[in-house]
């Protein structure tokens, strides 16, 4: 079927609205993550960490009650757009909706403007720009809605990703070892408690854009469908805590709140591995559409 | 793990009895300073506009919004990452006096010895926590060097500034080291079966 025309409209205006709100109100499941972690430092008896927790938790109050941004980091703009395949749409103009929205909320509202050119560093000043919003585009059978995932990726966070091709014959033991060591060389400076995203398999550039869904659109306290997969995830994330980074890497239990791993088939000779670290934050927000461009938020 | 409220300027007794862990906050004026500012003290030799002795620096480019009086508004003032200016903290410390800086992620050895020996303290602030910060920052009362907009040299007043932890004393202490210590101990034991 095809969409109303208005769609485009009201597309733009939900990627404004989706990138504000990402910034001033975290998810419930990312507050609960937290949560958990001010009560496990608390039955530590980690004094440090605990008041970390509580001020990262205070924090989050104050925004509330403010209508201000969580963090200063207004990030780049990243979309996951699950569009249902009875829908006829116009894919270009919906990257073009989100990519306006985009500038306007950076106008509007205002937030800071990131986005600069790789090598002059010249501003854009819109937060968009060539590539950005990064949107990632899929199709969902028998449905004529669209869902749209909205993250502000802070630099922090985004700076510590790491991808490896190991050998196929290092198996599980290589993948524990190497995203440890991510986590170890990560120390402090994407804000922990982190989640921590992976992604196996794939060519290169999937295994990363896997990690970033995984760190970035997953929910916490979800696992993988996949018994394996999520038995993997569970293993990592109790290694990950026994480091004591913890909160801040100031010491403490809770150096991730998660650990999510989304995976692809890969070539008989290949192991890729790729690991995108999420700040505390876990900024996201979440909202969907009808084919009449009403919109309903989650 | 004793609790203090630090009112700079700060004097050099004021910042060797903190101790590790020790929570901090502070009443005040500090000063905001990022990469471009160091630069321009350090790299490009210009003396700065303001007397930094006894100074308290936060690592910060604020997001501000300017008045048609000339003054800033605050919008999101948070913390930046300190790591990429570790090498001009020895420098703020032996020629300026500056006794504390304010920032996330920690600092090297190499300003952990300038702390040991010219007496000052890193204290962490919880990376990311800007709606707090914004609001304990009272009001922007200077900013020098609007060239170089958001990384001027900027003065805030602030109150119950905090909770700040102290993360490297001025004895040669740092909690970072410690943390990373520890981390790479446990992770060789680690079997990855
Ligand atoms: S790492 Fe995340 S929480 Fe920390 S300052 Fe950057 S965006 Fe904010």
């Amino acid at each position: 079927m095809k969409p109303s025309p208005e769609i485009y409209d009201a597309l733009e205006v939900v990627a404004r609205d989706l990138y504000i709100k990402a910034l001033q109100d975290i998810p419930p499941d990312v507050r609960a993550g937290l949560s958990r972690g001010l009560e496990a430092e608390k039955q530590q008896g980690n004094q440090t960490a605990s008041g970390i927790m509580l001020t990262i938790l205070d924090n989050i109050r104050v925004a509330d009650e403010q209508k201000t941004l969580v963090c200063q980091d207004t990030g780049l703009p990243v979309f996951k757009v699950a569009v249902g395949g009875k829908l006829d749409m116009d894919l270009w103009r919906l990257k073009d909706s989100l990519r306006k929205g985009c500038a306007r909320a950076t106008a509007e509202r205002p937030l800071r403007p990131n986005t600069v050119h790789p090598l002059t560093r010249k501003h854009t000043g819109t937060n968009t720009g060539e590539g950005i919003p990064v949107v990632k585009l899929d199709f969902v059978p028998d449905s004529d809605r669209i869902e749209l995932q909205m993250a502000p990726k802070g630099s922090g966070s985004e700076n510590m990703s790491f991808l490896k091709m190991l050998n196929p014959s290092e198996g599980i033991q290589g993948i524990k070892r190497f995203v440890v060591q991510c986590i170890f060389e990560s120390g402090a400076r994407p804000c922990p408690p982190m989640i921590v995203g992976i992604g196996l398999g794939g060519t290169s550039d999937i295994a990363m854009g896997l990690a970033k869904e995984a760190s970035t659109f997953r929910h916490l306290g979800t696992h993988n469908p996949d018994p394996d997969v999520a038995k993997l995830e569970d293993e990592l994330l109790d290694l990950i805590n026994q480091t004591g980074i913890g909160p801040q890497g100031l010491g403490g239990v809770t150096t991730a709140m998660a650990v999510n791993i989304e995976w692809a088939h890969t070539h008989i000779s290949q192991n890729p591995v790729a690991v995108n670290i999420q700040c505390w934050r876990g900024e996201r927000a979440e909202a969907e559409l009808d084919a009449y461009g009403n919109v309903s938020w989650k | 793990m004793a609790q203090h409220v630090l009112v700079p300027p700060l004097k050099e007794e004021d910042v060797r009895k903190l101790q590790l862990e020790d929570t901090v906050r502070i009443d005040g004026t500090i000063f905001g300073i990022r990469d471009a500012t160091q630069i321009r003290i350090f790299d490009d030799k210009i003396e700065p506009p303001a007397d930094l002795t006894g100074a308290i620096c936060l690592h910060t480019a604020p997001g501000v919004k300017k008045l048609p009086d000339g003054r800033y508004q605050k919008i999101s003032i948070g913390t930046t990452t300190s790591t990429r200016m570790d090498r001009f903290v020895p420098g703020l410390l032996e020629r300026y006096q500056v006794r504390a800086i304010v920032g996330k992620a920690g600092l090297t050895e190499t300003s952990v010895e300038a702390m040991r020996r010219w007496g000052g303290v890193y204290l962490a602030i919880v990376g990311g926590a800007a709606a707090l910060e914004t609001m304990q920052i009272e009001e922007i009362e200077e900013v020098w060097w609007d060239d170089l907009m958001p990384e001027c040299l900027w003065k805030f007043r602030v109150k119950d500034f905090g909770p700040l932890v102290v993360a490297i004393d001025a004895h040669g202490h740092s909690l970072y080291r410690n943390v990373q210590e520890r981390a790479a101990e446990r992770t060789k034991r680690f079997s990855f079966t």
